[in-house]
């Protein structure tokens, strides 16, 4: 939900239901990158609310468009995030087994030398 | 009188850019930025350098921008096993790393007891005690393929899981103890049946499945078990016995912490140990002992003299024991690397912590998602 004025749409307030610091601080930090972004900051008003407040104003731009490329760029943030993740951890795996490996060989011709 | 060439020279300088100014973030202010310093009283340059205005103030070189952000963000796996995992992220801000330890912990799913029906109870725990007990067993289940319970659903087979623990300690006997191994799981839902007013109609129990669990492929030859067979829930003196039902369900840490599917996620920034002047000798032989997780190493330099070296600076806990010592307070600087995070997950068993960090970093994507759709 937004809540700003009508006569100037360079700030505004997002209200976020069911929403807290994880969700809030992230997109504060991305905003905090935006050029277009003359202060943002986020609170949430009463603990026993399960909602956070966003207040965005710019330099002149929509704070609404701001506020929603802001949450585009932590989305694929985020996806960029998962892609490395997934990559790393696929490769650690892969090591892993292969590891394994040469030395499950390894110890497999150690027995065979002993054994002779 | 300026004449008019210096008028104009005057007028388009701009002290920036003279050859000899270096571009950029002086060397001092880079490492204030990209560094944290742990004094022996306090720990300086704490605060990140992403902050509301530090785009006007010029303070922007380190900035994340989505296309310097993807050519600098690395993760590198140190270890992962079936519940444990330890890897480095580096090029992250403390706002996103945050973010995924808090969704590990409270908002990502899994299955825990929720509702315990006890049929008979003489052991020494009461009731309320036993059932919080048995709602803290951690369950060795997917919770992807179950549905959330909400306040109107009957339980079904889609959203609870269904066990039953019968004990009785015999009478002559030692006592006896109660594991988590005398959880059996009922693949065809509750047993006992709930009370109704009329004798005629068919008894009807506790939930409603359609169909035994054990028939879904997924659970066709893994049976539906907590992650560890030996927790203790209970002892029993000869003559006791317990009988219950324990219905679990799918929710959130948020709701409660025995939900959580992690026993802890946390992160450290990267620990970086410096020496700002050579310690040797003698000195170099106390800086090792002072470290209590051996940092420090000894290098020989030959003709008899010995030098401390920073073997070890990923052990450093920033304990600052060193710095408490007058002689090195000044020569060793213990930093923390600010967009450096060492992150460590560990899973209660319902999946294994690669997979719960890809599934908290998708919760962050679709709580983006449904903002974005919300303001278009």
């Amino acid at each position: 939900m937004e809540l700003g004025s009508f006569a100037n749409d360079s700030q505004g307030t997002f209200s976020l239901q069911s929403e807290d610091h994880t969700m809030a601080n992230a997109v504060r930090f991305v905003l905090n990158q935006d050029p277009r972004v003359k202060v943002t900051g986020y609170s949430i008003p009463h603990p026993s609310l399960d909602l956070v407040n966003i207040q965005v104003q710019t330099t002149g731009d929509p704070a609404r468009e701001v506020f929603r490329d802001a949450c585009q760029e932590l989305m694929l943030m985020n996806r960029h995030v998962r892609c490395v993740f997934d990559k790393a951890v696929a490769e650690y795996k892969a090591e892993e087994v292969a590891r394994k490996k040469t030395e499950a060989e390894a110890f497999k011709n150690q027995m065979d030398i002993e054994s002779d | 009188m300026p004449t008019q060439e210096e008028k104009t020279f005057a007028k388009n300088f701009d002290i920036n850019k003279l050859s000899d100014v270096p571009e950029g973030l002086t060397p001092q202010r880079k490492l204030k930025q990209s560094r944290g310093v742990s004094k022996n009283d306090a720990p300086v340059h704490t605060q990140g350098d992403i902050y509301s205005g530090a785009y006007v103030m010029g303070m922007d070189e380190n900035h994340v921008k989505l296309e310097n952000f993807n050519e600098n963000f690395k993760v590198d796996v140190i270890s992962c096993t079936e519940t444990d995992m330890e890897f480095d992220m580096i090029g992250i801000d403390a706002a996103l790393a945050n973010a995924f330890r808090r969704i590990l912990i409270a908002e990502l799913p899994s299955m825990a007891i929720e509702k315990v029906f006890i049929a008979n109870n003489t052991s020494v725990i009461i009731d309320e005690v036993l059932a919080h007990r048995i709602g803290l067993i951690p369950i060795a289940v997917d919770p992807r393929l179950f549905e959330y319970l909400s306040e109107h659903d009957q339980p079904n087979e889609k959203n609870t899981i269904v066990f039953k623990l019968h004990v009785k300690c015999p009478k002559g006997g030692s006592r006896m103890n109660v594991l988590t191994n005398e959880l059996k799981w009922l693949p065809n839902g509750s047993e006992f049946l709930k009370e109704s007013g009329d004798s005629t109609s068919k008894p009807k129990t506790y939930t409603s499945f359609n169909q035994s669990q054990d028939s879904f492929p997924e659970f066709a030859d893994n049976p539906i078990a907590p992650t560890h067979p030996d927790i203790l829930i209970a002892k029993l003196s000869p003559g006791q016995e317990i009988e219950l039902e324990a219905h679990a369900v799918k929710g959130i840490g948020k709701t409660h912490a025995k939900w959580s599917p992690v026993g802890t996620a946390w992160y450290r920034m990267l620990p970086e140990v410096v020496l700002l002047e050579e310690v040797e000798d003698e000195h170099a032989e106390r800086l090792v002992k002072v470290c209590p997780q051996n940092v420090f190493d000894i290098e020989d330099m030959g003709n008899g003299k010995k030098r401390a070296t920073v073997a070890q600076p990923r052990k450093c806990t920033l304990c600052r024991e060193c710095e408490r010592d007058d002689d090195f307070v000044h020569r060793v600087d213990l930093r923390s690397v600010k967009n450096h995070f060492i992150f460590k997950i560990e899973s209660t068993g319902s999946l294994p912590p690669d997979v719960l960090f890809t599934e908290a970093v998708k919760i962050l994507e679709a709580k983006c998602e449904t903002v974005i759709a919300e303001l278009s």
